[in-house]
């Protein structure tokens, strides 16, 4: 088995968790920049993490053989206070020519406020600008289905991003029909508690279809596992569905969408083909 | 469209998971129970959980769709401001 993890907090697990992945099969995986569970007190603590995203990750990742990508942006956990989200966004740019930027994110909303939603909108034009994709995360829990509707919005006001550059992660039942239906590609994260658990992202698979989605485990600091995307495999193997149908669901459509970045394109044959980050 | 076709007989589906989901009803009513012994009422959120369930029994389908949506906040207009950064898992009605 080969899949990619296309959404992986990696600076908060530990080099065994890239092991266990890569012994799973995985080949490349990419890191959406997110809130580390407090609020930074400095832009300069994001340039810090910037660099970590873009140097050190890699660095480890290759250690086992993982193709490490990453995205760039302030988190919309943060983004309420707006002057200091857009003193973070001015140090994005200087990162974006990193040969493992993929793009923005992981942007978006948390609790649907107009702050959030405009520092969304800023975003938004950056990615515009430098025409690059957009990896969004949707709100939790009670909050995700206005805010998943808030986002799309947000995005058809950017006439220059084709929704087939932008991932909108975390869907559920109640988002993924919206979300595939706008053109946008979907993600579903594997969470023991909230999000989806693996039987109900197989579920997903089997009604909605496997165009435009991909799964992803989300691994950070919180109740989460970094092996979900081949126990979710797992699921769709023990149901009967044909190993060629789960790479397609696990490899190809991460394959499909990444690929769309400069930065992934130039790796995707490695990729592909099984060989190591240089 | 591109499908994984369910392909399971009902039989193999109530095999693999029966004993799984016999155990989360169980505790849910477990979880019910315990609330009931506690002194206190029910929160906005112990209200959304009672209210979701005659929906597993409606006889329609989507049922994961609609108890979703039915801890969701229905409103459609960005709040003025973030209360905070998490969420509770039902909606409490406009803050
Ligand atoms: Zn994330």
């Amino acid at each position: 088995m080969r899949y990619i993890d296309p959404h992986a907090h990696m600076v908060s697990r530990t080099t065994d968790d890239y092991e266990k992945m890569a012994l799973a099969g995985c080949r490349a995986l990419t890191e959406p920049a997110f809130w580390a569970g407090y609020d930074r007190c400095s832009a300069e603590g994001f340039r810090d993490y910037f660099n970590q995203l873009t140097s050190i990750e890699p660095a480890r990742a290759r250690t086992y053989g993982i193709h490490h990508f990453t995205w760039l942006c302030i988190n919309p956990k943060e983004a309420e206070d707006v002057g200091f989200a857009r003193e973070v966004m001015q140090v994005i740019p200087e990162f974006l020519s990193r040969d493992n930027v993929l793009g923005i994110g992981e942007i978006g909303l948390n609790k649907n406020s107009k702050n959030e939603l405009r520092i969304l909108e800023e975003h938004l034009e950056i990615a515009a600008q430098q025409q690059s994709l957009v990896l969004v995360h949707t709100p939790h829990l009670e909050d995700k289905q206005k805010g998943t509707r808030l986002i799309m919005e947000a995005v058809r006001n950017q006439p220059s991003i084709d929704p087939g550059r932008v991932l909108i992660d975390h869907v559920e039942e109640h988002t993924v029909k919206e979300v595939l239906d706008g053109g946008f590609w979907g993600g579903m994260t594997l969470y023991p508690d909230t999000k989806c658990t693996a039987k109900r992202a197989a579920d997903i698979l089997e009604t909605c279809g496997t165009e435009r989605l991909w799964m992803n485990s989300a691994c950070d600091w919180g109740p989460s596992n970094p092996l979900s995307v081949p126990t979710a495999a797992l699921e769709l193997r023990a149901r009967g569905h044909h190993p060629e149908a789960i790479d397609h669901v696990i490899f190809k459509n991460p394959m499909a969408f990444l690929r769309q970045a400069p930065a992934f394109a130039q790796r995707a044959e490695d990729i592909d083909v099984g060989h190591l980050p240089e | 469209m591109n499908r994984l076709d369910t392909n399971q007989p009902r039989s193999q589906v109530i095999d693999r998971d029966f004993l799984e989901h016999r155990a989360k009803l169980i505790d849910l009513a477990a979880f019910l129970d315990r609330c009931e012994r506690a002194e206190g009422t029910d929160d906005f959120r112990l209200k959304a959980l009672r209210a979701a369930i005659p929906l597993l029994i409606d006889g329609q389908s989507e049922r994961a769709r609609r108890v979703l949506e039915s801890f969701s906040d229905p409103s459609s207009e960005p709040i003025p401001q973030a209360p905070g950064k998490g969420a509770s898992g039902a909606w409490g009605g406009p803050s």
